[in-house]
Protein backbone atom coordinates (compact mmCIF):
# COMPACT_ATOMS: atom_id res chain seq x y z
CA UNK A 1 0.00 0.00 0.00
CA UNK A 2 3.04 2.34 1.09
CA UNK A 3 4.56 1.45 -2.28
CA UNK A 4 1.34 2.48 -4.19
CA UNK A 5 0.85 5.64 -2.45
CA UNK A 6 4.40 6.67 -3.14
CA UNK A 7 4.17 5.50 -7.17
CA UNK A 8 1.18 7.51 -8.16
CA UNK A 9 2.88 10.37 -5.41
CA UNK A 10 5.42 10.59 -7.90
CA UNK A 11 3.31 10.41 -11.13
CA UNK A 12 0.69 12.79 -10.11
CA UNK A 13 0.92 14.54 -6.97
CA UNK A 14 4.25 15.55 -6.63
CA UNK A 15 4.92 15.75 -10.80
CA UNK A 16 8.48 16.18 -11.65
CA UNK A 17 8.16 18.87 -14.10
CA UNK A 18 4.56 20.35 -13.54
CA UNK A 19 5.08 20.40 -9.86
CA UNK A 20 8.42 20.36 -8.44
CA UNK A 21 9.62 22.28 -11.99
CA UNK A 22 12.53 20.13 -12.92
CA UNK A 23 13.73 18.92 -16.37
CA UNK A 24 11.56 21.76 -17.60
CA UNK A 25 15.04 21.59 -20.40
CA UNK A 26 13.74 18.75 -22.03
CA UNK A 27 10.44 19.25 -21.22
CA UNK A 28 10.59 22.15 -23.92
CA UNK A 29 13.25 20.93 -25.97
CA UNK A 30 11.86 17.30 -26.66
CA UNK A 31 8.46 18.14 -27.19
CA UNK A 32 7.64 18.96 -30.56
CA UNK A 33 6.42 15.57 -31.71
CA UNK A 34 4.99 12.74 -29.78
CA UNK A 35 6.66 10.51 -30.99
CA UNK A 36 10.00 11.75 -29.89
CA UNK A 37 8.61 12.96 -26.43
CA UNK A 38 7.49 8.92 -26.06
CA UNK A 39 10.96 8.07 -26.41
CA UNK A 40 12.87 10.87 -24.47
CA UNK A 41 10.26 9.43 -21.54
CA UNK A 42 11.27 5.80 -22.63
CA UNK A 43 14.93 6.32 -21.90
CA UNK A 44 14.41 8.54 -18.91
CA UNK A 45 12.13 6.08 -16.91
CA UNK A 46 15.11 3.59 -17.82
CA UNK A 47 17.67 5.69 -16.43
CA UNK A 48 15.25 7.08 -13.20
CA UNK A 49 15.25 3.79 -11.99
CA UNK A 50 18.82 2.51 -12.49
CA UNK A 51 19.94 5.72 -10.86
CA UNK A 52 17.41 5.45 -8.12
CA UNK A 53 18.66 1.72 -7.24
CA UNK A 54 22.83 2.92 -8.08
CA UNK A 55 22.50 5.87 -5.49
CA UNK A 56 20.68 4.32 -3.10
CA UNK A 57 23.69 1.92 -2.78
CA UNK A 58 26.54 3.82 -3.11
CA UNK A 59 24.82 6.85 -0.40
CA UNK A 60 24.10 4.03 1.88
CA UNK A 61 26.71 1.75 1.82
CA UNK A 62 29.87 4.00 1.16
CA UNK A 63 28.62 7.71 2.40
CA UNK A 64 26.98 7.74 5.18
CA UNK A 65 29.61 5.10 5.96
CA UNK A 66 32.45 7.15 5.99
CA UNK A 67 30.06 10.15 7.92
CA UNK A 68 30.70 12.34 4.45
CA UNK A 69 26.72 12.50 3.07
CA UNK A 70 27.55 15.91 2.82
CA UNK A 71 28.99 14.80 -0.43
CA UNK A 72 25.50 13.27 -1.96
CA UNK A 73 25.79 15.99 -4.58
CA UNK A 74 29.12 15.21 -5.97
CA UNK A 75 28.72 11.51 -5.41
CA UNK A 76 25.60 11.86 -7.16
CA UNK A 77 26.00 13.53 -10.54
CA UNK A 78 29.43 11.27 -10.77
CA UNK A 79 27.23 8.08 -10.31
CA UNK A 80 24.47 9.22 -13.12
CA UNK A 81 27.36 11.22 -15.50
CA UNK A 82 28.60 7.15 -15.38
CA UNK A 83 26.06 4.79 -15.18
CA UNK A 84 24.03 6.95 -18.30
CA UNK A 85 27.59 6.26 -20.74
CA UNK A 86 27.60 2.87 -19.61
CA UNK A 87 23.74 1.67 -20.39
CA UNK A 88 24.49 3.69 -23.49
CA UNK A 89 27.61 1.29 -24.49
CA UNK A 90 25.72 -1.64 -23.34
CA UNK A 91 22.51 -0.96 -25.06
CA UNK A 92 24.57 -0.11 -28.52
CA UNK A 93 26.27 -3.46 -28.47
CA UNK A 94 23.62 -5.87 -27.23
CA UNK A 95 20.26 -3.97 -28.88
CA UNK A 96 20.83 -2.20 -31.35
CA UNK A 97 16.97 -1.52 -32.11
CA UNK A 98 16.73 0.06 -28.57
CA UNK A 99 19.58 2.17 -29.20
CA UNK A 100 18.31 3.65 -32.16
CA UNK A 101 14.79 4.40 -30.52
CA UNK A 102 16.77 6.07 -27.43
CA UNK A 103 19.22 6.95 -29.66
CA UNK A 104 19.95 11.03 -29.15
CA UNK A 105 17.77 10.98 -25.80
CA UNK A 106 20.46 9.33 -23.80
CA UNK A 107 23.45 11.78 -23.72
CA UNK A 108 20.55 14.32 -23.05
CA UNK A 109 19.50 12.61 -19.87
CA UNK A 110 22.92 13.24 -17.96
CA UNK A 111 22.16 16.60 -17.76
CA UNK A 112 18.40 16.11 -16.77
CA UNK A 113 18.01 17.73 -13.50
CA UNK A 114 14.88 15.59 -12.66
CA UNK A 115 17.27 12.59 -12.37
CA UNK A 116 19.28 13.95 -10.12
CA UNK A 117 16.34 15.33 -8.39
CA UNK A 118 14.56 12.10 -7.80
CA UNK A 119 17.64 10.61 -5.97
CA UNK A 120 17.84 13.50 -4.22
CA UNK A 121 14.38 13.32 -3.03
CA UNK A 122 14.69 9.57 -2.10
CA UNK A 123 17.68 10.20 0.03
CA UNK A 124 15.53 13.10 1.74
CA UNK A 125 11.85 10.90 2.21
CA UNK A 126 14.43 8.15 3.74
CA UNK A 127 13.32 5.71 1.13
CA UNK A 128 14.47 2.39 0.91
CA UNK A 129 15.61 0.15 -1.63
CA UNK A 130 12.48 -0.72 -3.45
CA UNK A 131 10.67 2.11 -2.52
CA UNK A 132 13.40 4.09 -3.98
CA UNK A 133 13.03 2.50 -6.89
CA UNK A 134 8.86 3.13 -7.10
CA UNK A 135 9.80 6.41 -6.90
CA UNK A 136 12.25 6.86 -9.14
CA UNK A 137 9.85 4.66 -11.66
CA UNK A 138 6.80 6.54 -10.71
CA UNK A 139 8.75 9.90 -10.91
CA UNK A 140 9.17 9.16 -14.39
CA UNK A 141 6.24 7.98 -15.33
CA UNK A 142 4.99 11.57 -14.52
CA UNK A 143 8.15 13.08 -16.68
CA UNK A 144 6.62 11.12 -19.29
CA UNK A 145 3.24 11.59 -18.79
CA UNK A 146 3.70 15.47 -18.65
CA UNK A 147 5.79 15.47 -21.42
CA UNK A 148 4.09 13.37 -23.80
CA UNK A 149 0.83 15.30 -23.06
CA UNK A 150 2.29 18.58 -23.47
CA UNK A 151 3.83 17.12 -26.90
CA UNK A 152 0.11 16.93 -27.98
CA UNK A 153 -0.59 20.14 -27.23
CA UNK A 154 2.30 21.33 -29.03
CA UNK A 155 1.07 19.51 -32.41
CA UNK A 156 -2.10 20.84 -31.89
CA UNK A 157 -1.17 24.17 -31.34
CA UNK A 158 1.32 24.33 -34.74
CA UNK A 159 -1.55 23.63 -36.93
CA UNK A 160 -3.39 26.53 -35.61
CA UNK A 161 -3.25 29.91 -36.39
CA UNK A 162 -1.61 31.65 -33.63
CA UNK A 163 -1.13 35.30 -32.70
CA UNK A 164 2.04 35.91 -34.58
CA UNK A 165 3.03 37.99 -30.84
CA UNK A 166 3.37 34.89 -28.80
CA UNK A 167 4.19 32.31 -31.85
CA UNK A 168 6.21 29.45 -31.21
CA UNK A 169 7.96 29.58 -28.10
CA UNK A 170 6.01 32.14 -26.03
CA UNK A 171 2.82 30.23 -26.71
CA UNK A 172 4.77 27.12 -25.37
CA UNK A 173 5.56 28.40 -22.49
CA UNK A 174 1.77 29.83 -21.95
CA UNK A 175 0.52 26.05 -22.22
CA UNK A 176 2.92 24.91 -19.92
CA UNK A 177 2.33 27.19 -17.31
CA UNK A 178 -2.31 26.37 -17.61
CA UNK A 179 -0.95 22.29 -17.49
CA UNK A 180 0.74 23.14 -14.50
CA UNK A 181 -2.29 24.71 -12.80
CA UNK A 182 -4.28 21.71 -13.78
CA UNK A 183 -2.05 19.38 -12.17
CA UNK A 184 -2.09 21.47 -9.09
CA UNK A 185 -5.57 19.61 -8.99
CA UNK A 186 -4.23 16.38 -8.21
CA UNK A 187 -2.33 18.23 -5.18
CA UNK A 188 -5.28 16.71 -2.70
CA UNK A 189 -5.45 13.63 -3.96
CA UNK A 190 -3.42 12.30 -1.46
CA UNK B 1 40.99 18.94 13.11
CA UNK B 2 40.50 14.96 12.64
CA UNK B 3 42.68 14.49 9.59
CA UNK B 4 40.27 11.56 8.84
CA UNK B 5 37.61 14.56 7.64
CA UNK B 6 39.59 15.26 4.78
CA UNK B 7 41.58 11.68 3.79
CA UNK B 8 37.91 10.07 4.08
CA UNK B 9 36.06 11.85 1.68
CA UNK B 10 39.37 12.51 -0.69
CA UNK B 11 39.69 8.63 -0.62
CA UNK B 12 36.13 7.82 -1.16
CA UNK B 13 34.75 10.16 -3.94
CA UNK B 14 37.95 9.79 -5.74
CA UNK B 15 37.97 5.97 -5.29
CA UNK B 16 34.65 6.07 -6.67
CA UNK B 17 35.58 8.23 -9.50
CA UNK B 18 38.76 5.78 -10.36
CA UNK B 19 36.42 2.67 -10.04
CA UNK B 20 33.28 4.47 -12.26
CA UNK B 21 36.21 5.54 -14.79
CA UNK B 22 37.79 1.96 -15.07
CA UNK B 23 34.26 0.49 -15.42
CA UNK B 24 33.71 2.94 -18.30
CA UNK B 25 37.25 2.48 -19.60
CA UNK B 26 36.64 -1.49 -19.61
CA UNK B 27 33.60 -1.26 -20.90
CA UNK B 28 34.49 0.96 -23.90
CA UNK B 29 36.61 -2.05 -25.07
CA UNK B 30 34.54 -4.75 -24.18
CA UNK B 31 31.59 -3.69 -26.00
CA UNK B 32 32.86 -2.02 -28.54
CA UNK B 33 30.73 -2.16 -32.09
CA UNK B 34 32.68 -2.37 -35.30
CA UNK B 35 31.50 0.16 -37.52
CA UNK B 36 32.22 -0.19 -41.19
CA UNK B 37 35.25 2.43 -42.23
CA UNK B 38 32.80 3.09 -45.75
CA UNK B 39 29.79 4.63 -43.38
CA UNK B 40 31.43 8.05 -42.49
CA UNK B 41 32.61 8.25 -46.16
CA UNK B 42 28.95 7.82 -47.37
CA UNK B 43 27.60 10.14 -44.68
CA UNK B 44 29.69 13.10 -45.70
CA UNK B 45 28.73 12.98 -49.59
CA UNK B 46 25.08 12.60 -48.75
CA UNK B 47 22.99 16.48 -47.93
CA UNK B 48 22.29 15.60 -44.78
CA UNK B 49 18.68 17.17 -44.16
CA UNK B 50 17.71 13.77 -42.66
CA UNK B 51 14.21 14.01 -45.28
CA UNK B 52 13.73 10.36 -45.50
CA UNK B 53 13.03 10.80 -48.67
CA UNK B 54 15.11 7.40 -49.11
CA UNK B 55 12.90 5.62 -47.43
CA UNK B 56 15.48 5.18 -44.32
CA UNK B 57 15.28 6.71 -40.66
CA UNK B 58 17.49 9.73 -42.12
CA UNK B 59 20.68 10.13 -43.73
CA UNK B 60 22.79 8.38 -41.15
CA UNK B 61 20.38 5.14 -41.47
CA UNK B 62 20.58 5.12 -45.31
CA UNK B 63 24.60 5.51 -45.31
CA UNK B 64 24.73 2.37 -43.35
CA UNK B 65 22.29 0.66 -45.40
CA UNK B 66 24.37 1.67 -48.66
CA UNK B 67 27.29 -0.01 -46.75
CA UNK B 68 25.49 -3.04 -46.10
CA UNK B 69 24.69 -3.30 -49.41
CA UNK B 70 20.65 -3.49 -48.62
CA UNK B 71 20.27 -0.14 -50.27
CA UNK B 72 21.28 0.72 -53.40
CA UNK B 73 24.10 3.76 -54.27
CA UNK B 74 21.69 6.07 -56.43
CA UNK B 75 18.94 5.76 -52.99
CA UNK B 76 19.22 9.20 -52.25
CA UNK B 77 16.69 11.15 -54.35
CA UNK B 78 17.66 14.52 -53.02
CA UNK B 79 21.21 14.21 -54.07
CA UNK B 80 21.00 12.58 -57.63
CA UNK B 81 23.06 11.69 -59.92
CA UNK B 82 26.19 13.18 -58.25
CA UNK B 83 25.89 11.73 -55.13
CA UNK B 84 24.97 8.70 -56.71
CA UNK B 85 28.01 8.80 -58.32
CA UNK B 86 30.35 9.46 -55.57
CA UNK B 87 28.68 6.77 -53.28
CA UNK B 88 29.09 4.63 -56.26
CA UNK B 89 33.34 5.20 -56.39
CA UNK B 90 33.54 4.81 -52.83
CA UNK B 91 31.57 1.30 -52.70
CA UNK B 92 33.47 0.50 -56.11
CA UNK B 93 30.36 -0.12 -57.89
CA UNK B 94 29.15 0.90 -60.96
CA UNK B 95 26.49 3.66 -60.72
CA UNK B 96 23.43 2.72 -62.29
CA UNK B 97 21.52 5.19 -64.11
CA UNK B 98 18.91 6.91 -61.57
CA UNK B 99 16.04 9.02 -63.30
CA UNK B 100 15.42 12.46 -61.79
CA UNK B 101 11.89 12.51 -60.20
CA UNK B 102 9.58 15.56 -59.01
CA UNK B 103 6.39 15.67 -57.28
CA UNK B 104 3.54 16.69 -58.91
CA UNK B 105 0.05 17.63 -57.80
CA UNK B 106 -2.57 16.11 -59.61
CA UNK B 107 -5.02 18.48 -59.23
CA UNK B 108 -5.82 22.24 -60.97
CA UNK B 109 -9.05 22.77 -59.62
CA UNK B 110 -8.38 26.49 -58.27
CA UNK B 111 -10.91 28.92 -57.55
CA UNK B 112 -12.09 30.07 -60.28
CA UNK B 113 -13.11 26.13 -61.65
CA UNK B 114 -14.03 24.68 -58.75
CA UNK B 115 -17.09 24.54 -56.80
CA UNK B 116 -17.45 24.35 -52.83
CA UNK B 117 -19.73 22.96 -50.61
CA UNK B 118 -19.71 24.83 -47.94
CA UNK B 119 -16.94 27.75 -46.76
CA UNK B 120 -14.36 26.62 -43.98
CA UNK B 121 -12.89 28.86 -41.35
CA UNK B 122 -11.48 26.38 -39.14
CA UNK B 123 -7.59 25.36 -38.96
CA UNK B 124 -5.45 26.09 -41.93
CA UNK B 125 -4.67 22.65 -42.26
CA UNK B 126 -6.23 20.15 -45.01
CA UNK B 127 -5.80 17.01 -42.58
CA UNK B 128 -7.91 19.26 -40.41
CA UNK B 129 -10.46 20.35 -43.11
CA UNK B 130 -10.81 16.85 -44.86
CA UNK B 131 -11.65 15.78 -41.58
CA UNK B 132 -14.69 18.00 -42.09
CA UNK B 133 -16.97 16.36 -44.69
CA UNK B 134 -13.87 15.36 -47.08
CA UNK B 135 -12.94 19.29 -47.22
CA UNK B 136 -15.01 22.51 -48.61
CA UNK B 137 -14.32 21.48 -52.05
CA UNK B 138 -17.20 19.53 -54.21
CA UNK B 139 -14.76 17.30 -55.16
CA UNK B 140 -13.98 15.06 -52.72
CA UNK B 141 -10.52 14.61 -54.70
CA UNK B 142 -9.20 17.63 -55.31
CA UNK B 143 -6.56 20.45 -53.41
CA UNK B 144 -7.83 21.91 -50.45
CA UNK B 145 -5.17 24.82 -50.69
CA UNK B 146 -4.60 24.98 -46.98
CA UNK B 147 -0.83 24.16 -47.14
CA UNK B 148 -0.09 21.27 -45.27
CA UNK B 149 2.49 20.02 -48.19
CA UNK B 150 3.80 23.46 -48.02
CA UNK B 151 4.58 23.39 -44.61
CA UNK B 152 5.78 19.64 -45.05
CA UNK B 153 8.28 20.65 -47.78
CA UNK B 154 11.70 21.26 -46.31
CA UNK B 155 13.17 22.71 -49.41
CA UNK B 156 10.46 25.47 -50.18
CA UNK B 157 9.66 24.19 -53.24
CA UNK B 158 6.01 23.93 -52.65
CA UNK B 159 3.61 26.85 -52.69
CA UNK B 160 -0.28 27.22 -52.81
CA UNK B 161 -1.34 29.44 -55.99
CA UNK B 162 -5.25 30.16 -56.20
CA UNK B 163 -6.26 27.83 -54.44
CA UNK B 164 -4.51 24.95 -55.26
CA UNK B 165 -0.61 23.58 -54.33
CA UNK B 166 2.02 24.01 -57.03
CA UNK B 167 5.42 22.37 -57.26
CA UNK B 168 8.34 24.33 -58.66
CA UNK B 169 10.31 21.34 -60.21
CA UNK B 170 12.87 22.96 -60.05
CA UNK B 171 13.54 23.03 -56.68
CA UNK B 172 12.06 19.74 -55.78
CA UNK B 173 14.51 17.12 -55.07
CA UNK B 174 11.37 14.28 -54.83
CA UNK B 175 12.29 13.60 -51.02
CA UNK B 176 8.40 12.73 -50.86
CA UNK B 177 7.79 14.65 -47.38
CA UNK B 178 4.79 16.08 -49.17
CA UNK B 179 3.30 12.60 -50.65
CA UNK B 180 3.31 11.52 -47.01
CA UNK B 181 2.03 15.08 -46.06
CA UNK B 182 -1.41 15.28 -48.09
CA UNK B 183 -4.14 13.80 -46.72
CA UNK B 184 -6.08 13.73 -50.49
CA UNK B 185 -2.82 11.50 -51.77
CA UNK B 186 -2.60 13.68 -54.73
CA UNK B 187 0.70 14.40 -54.86
CA UNK B 188 2.74 11.68 -56.84
CA UNK B 189 6.66 11.70 -57.83
CA UNK B 190 6.93 11.76 -61.77
CA UNK B 191 9.54 11.82 -63.93
CA UNK B 192 11.17 15.01 -64.06
CA UNK B 193 11.11 14.96 -68.09
CA UNK B 194 7.63 14.01 -68.82
CA UNK B 195 5.59 16.84 -69.28
CA UNK B 196 3.00 15.04 -70.01
CA UNK B 197 0.43 14.56 -66.76
CA UNK B 198 -2.97 14.03 -65.74
CA UNK B 199 -3.71 16.64 -63.44
CA UNK B 200 -6.60 15.14 -62.00
CA UNK B 201 -7.14 12.26 -59.44
CA UNK B 202 -10.79 12.69 -59.24
CA UNK B 203 -12.40 8.73 -59.37
CA UNK B 204 -16.02 9.76 -59.73
CA UNK B 205 -18.26 9.72 -62.97
CA UNK B 206 -18.15 11.93 -65.85
CA UNK B 207 -21.40 13.62 -64.50
CA UNK B 208 -19.89 13.88 -61.01
CA UNK B 209 -16.94 15.62 -61.95
CA UNK B 210 -18.77 18.19 -64.74
CA UNK B 211 -20.65 19.58 -61.80
CA UNK B 212 -17.54 19.83 -59.39
CA UNK B 213 -14.77 20.95 -62.12
CA UNK B 214 -14.78 22.57 -65.38
CA UNK B 215 -11.23 20.81 -65.75
CA UNK B 216 -11.54 17.33 -64.19
CA UNK B 217 -10.63 14.39 -65.63
CA UNK B 218 -14.55 12.97 -67.20
CA UNK B 219 -13.14 9.24 -68.09
CA UNK B 220 -13.90 9.98 -71.91
CA UNK B 221 -11.38 7.83 -73.01
CA UNK B 222 -10.37 10.12 -75.42
CA UNK B 223 -6.91 10.17 -74.59
CA UNK B 224 -6.66 6.40 -74.93
CA UNK B 225 -7.99 5.82 -78.69
CA UNK B 226 -5.99 8.70 -79.53
CA UNK B 227 -3.10 7.74 -78.00
CA UNK B 228 -0.62 5.60 -80.61
CA UNK B 229 1.54 4.13 -78.16
CA UNK B 230 -0.85 2.57 -75.73
CA UNK B 231 0.53 4.97 -72.84
CA UNK B 232 -2.98 6.27 -72.01
CA UNK B 233 -5.51 3.83 -69.75
CA UNK B 234 -8.38 4.92 -68.12
CA UNK B 235 -9.76 3.38 -64.86
CA UNK B 236 -12.20 4.35 -62.54
CA UNK B 237 -12.90 7.25 -64.75
CA UNK B 238 -9.49 8.49 -64.71
CA UNK B 239 -7.01 8.70 -66.94
CA UNK B 240 -3.32 7.70 -65.92
CA UNK B 241 -0.25 8.22 -67.84
CA UNK B 242 2.20 5.02 -68.15
CA UNK B 243 5.71 7.14 -67.96
CA UNK B 244 7.86 4.24 -69.57
CA UNK B 245 5.70 4.15 -72.89
CA UNK B 246 4.66 8.36 -73.57
CA UNK B 247 6.60 9.68 -76.04
CA UNK B 248 5.54 13.30 -75.39
CA UNK B 249 3.93 13.56 -78.70
CA UNK B 250 0.95 15.45 -76.49
CA UNK B 251 -2.20 14.07 -78.42
CA UNK B 252 -3.98 13.38 -75.34
CA UNK B 253 -3.15 16.75 -73.97
CA UNK B 254 -4.95 18.46 -77.82
CA UNK B 255 -7.50 15.80 -77.94
CA UNK B 256 -9.31 16.17 -73.88
CA UNK B 257 -12.18 18.10 -73.56
CA UNK B 258 -11.77 19.10 -70.18
CA UNK B 259 -8.08 20.06 -70.65
CA UNK B 260 -7.33 18.07 -67.77
CA UNK B 261 -4.41 16.47 -69.18
CA UNK B 262 -1.25 19.05 -69.00
CA UNK B 263 2.00 18.93 -71.46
Amino acid sequence: MNLLVIFFAAIFVNNFVLSKFLGICPFLGVSKKVETAAGMSLAVTFVMAMASAATYLVYNFILVKFNIPYLYNIAFILIIASLVQFIEMFIKKSSPTLYQALGVYLPLITTNCAVLGVTVSNMQDNYNFIESIVNGVGAALGFGLAIILFAGIRERIERNNILSAVKGFPIALISAGLMSIAFLGFSGLL
Amino acid sequence: MDINSIIAPVLSIGGLGIIFGGILGFAAQKFKVKQDPKIPLIRECLPGANCGGCGFAGCDAFAQSVAEKKAKVNGCPVGGAAVAEKIANIMGIENTASVKMTAFVKCKGNCTVSNSKYEYYGINDCKMESALANGSKSCSYGCLGDGTCVKACNFGALSIVDGVAYVDSTKCTACGQCVSACPKNLIELVPFENKVRVACNSKDNGKTVKANCSVGCIGCKLCERNCEFNAVTVENFLAKIDYSKCTQCGVCAEKCPAKAIIK
